[in-house]
């Protein structure tokens, strides 16, 4: 992907997130995680009806890599099942480590395929995947 | 000043390190201190009647007599060798304080101090029973004598502070804090890991009854530091450490005698090199002075508070504080963000909470960057953050 395109989506999800912002409603999982050596911040709540992803909001402090990453993984996550997204996470979690995986599976979260060259940057683009996979392991 | 002393300024010719706060550069003469001991007379100290192991000897318990006079202390017995200002201000918790203090006796510090001077006292909570109660900072964030008293209950038997604080930078009145404490009858625990190489630390005028500070943030090397005790009450301090080097005899009986102080308390072999490159980078700060050296970093200060003043979005949280700190956000831009920018430019500073991570209930910022200056740092380094922070528009290209 051109790094001017991969750029121009991440600041987009950095400066405008998909579903920023927790509600007050019911049926949905609260987690909280924390990177511990440079303190971002993320409060996630994830609605699931019949093993499918229904709804996911998440507010918190964080830098524009960890903020991006949450607002693509909200948006990659909606509507699929705790397999498919069980999936997401296993191949971004792969492709951020620099293993072998399946690009065709991350589509969008793809523009963090070079992350690798900042290694203190890894944890801010694996954050929000340490949350989904409370809130999987909560159900 | 003095820039030529530091080879990393040859060998990373743009760096502009404005991370002294985290720990300070290595002057040539330190590390060749270090080199020496490891090339020409290694030895163990305390150990041979060879010639080397006399020179460490004396090169090692030379270093405790200039700590001594350093800090003015009364004896080089009060002088222990830690392995850093956290090594040293848990043995006072757990060595001391852990048999000294009581179920429901209280413990002052403030939420400006850094995890090292909270987290024992938090775990002394926890098994003891302690109380740890937090002094009131004031609108600029210090520790005033109306807010200390106020603090003070019957129960109060120890306050534990840092001299200058690691996040806003402000310097403690230790003489008034000291004297306090002795008209109160309370222990005095100062955290100097910040002060040390920047102003003068006085033991006996402030009347601190333990001080901790590690070498690595006063130009010496990582891995050693200092616990200052009065005597009568290091002697009391129970170590925390058994082996070598400690003890006079011991049989198979269980008989045991151990060492006068300092000795005691430094069981194992104690990193020597160390030790005589934190004696060096003593005598280099004596060199320049170190008056001389906080009215540098004042200057400093004060010329990048004129530079930084229109820069717009730019907050700084501490303008008053009297040290080469600047603690400061820039709007729309999260810290670690902004730091990995400067960073582009060769710049670095620390973005975070800076191990104080109950500051942000009185700041209102939980994260922040910190620019801390030092000696060999320039007015024009300054200028350029103020240049790259003025020009910000493309920070999301670089660190994107």
């Amino acid at each position: 992907m051109d790094p001017k395109l991969k750029r121009e989506i991440i600041l987009e999800h950095y400066q405008n997130p998909v579903n920023r912002g927790l509600i007050d409603k019911e049926g949905y999982v609260r987690v909280n995680t924390r990177n511990s050596s440079c303190v971002d911040n993320i409060d996630m709540m994830v609605k699931i009806k019949d093993g499918v992803i229904e709804d996911a909001r998440f507010d918190g402090e964080a830098c524009a890599i960890c903020t991006s990453a949450t607002s693509i993984m909200i948006r990659s996550i909606i509507g699929k099942n705790i397999d498919q997204v069980d999936e997401i996470v296993c191949n971004f979690e792969k492709m951020i480590n620099e293993e072998e995986y399946d690009d065709s599976v991350l589509q969008e979260l793809n523009v963090y395929n070079d992350i690798y060259k900042q290694p203190s940057r890894k944890k801010c683009a694996l954050l929000p995947f340490e949350s989904i996979k409370k809130v999987i392991n909560t159900k | 000043m003095n820039r030529d002393d530091f080879p990393i300024f040859n060998i990373n010719k743009d760096l502009i390190y404005f991370d002294n706060g985290a720990t300070t550069l290595k002057p040539q003469k330190v590390i060749d201190s270090m080199t020496e001991y490891y090339s020409s007379y290694t030895a163990n100290a305390h150990r041979g009647d060879y010639d080397n192991s006399v020179e460490v000897d004396q090169k090692y318990e030379g270093v405790r007599e200039k700590i001594k006079s350093f800090i003015n202390a009364d004896k080089s017995a009060e002088i222990v060798f830690t392995s850093g200002a956290t090594n040293s201000l848990n043995m006072v918790v757990f060595g001391f304080m852990k048999n000294y203090l009581k179920d429901g006796d209280e413990v002052l510090i403030t939420k400006s101090e850094h995890a090292s001077n909270i987290l024992p006292w938090m775990e002394l909570a926890n098994s003891v029973g302690i109380k740890v109660k937090f002094i009131k900072l004031d609108d600029d964030y210090s520790v005033t004598k109306e807010n200390l008293l106020s603090a003070i209950t019957p129960k109060t038997k120890v306050v534990s502070l840092a001299h200058i604080t690691n996040v806003i930078g402000d310097i403690r009145d230790l003489e008034m804090i000291g004297k306090i404490c002795k008209d109160k009858n309370l222990l005095f625990v100062v955290d100097a890991a910040q002060s040390i190489g920047h102003i003068r630390v006085d033991v006996k005028k402030y009347n601190i009854d333990f001080l901790a500070f590690s070498a690595h943030k006063m130009l010496g090397p990582t891995g050693t530091g200092v616990l200052y005790g009065k005597y009568e009450l290091l002697d009391k301090l129970i170590p925390l450490s058994y082996g070598g080097g400690m003890n006079s005899f011991f049989e198979s009986t269980g008989e045991v005698e151990y060492k006068e102080l300092p000795w005691r308390l430094e069981a194992g072999t104690q990193n020597i090199a160390g030790v005589i490159g934190m004696g060096k980078a003593l005598e280099y700060i004596e060199n320049i002075g170190i008056e001389n050296i906080h009215r540098y970093e004042v200057e400093l200060k004060e010329y990048a508070l004129k530079r930084f003043k229109d820069i717009p979005g730019l907050t700084i949280y501490n303008k008053t504080t009297p040290s080469g700190i600047i603690v400061f956000n820039v709007e729309k831009i999260f810290s670690q963000d902004l730091a990995l920018y400067l960073n582009h430019y060769k710049i670095c500073v620390r973005s975070g909470n800076h191990c104080a991570k109950i500051l942000k209930e009185e700041i209102k910022a939980t994260n922040t960057c910190r620019a801390s200056f030092y000696f060999y740092n320039t007015k024009e380094e300054i200028d350029k953050m103020a240049n790259v922070l003025e020009n910000r528009g493309n920070i999301f290209d670089i660190i994107l």
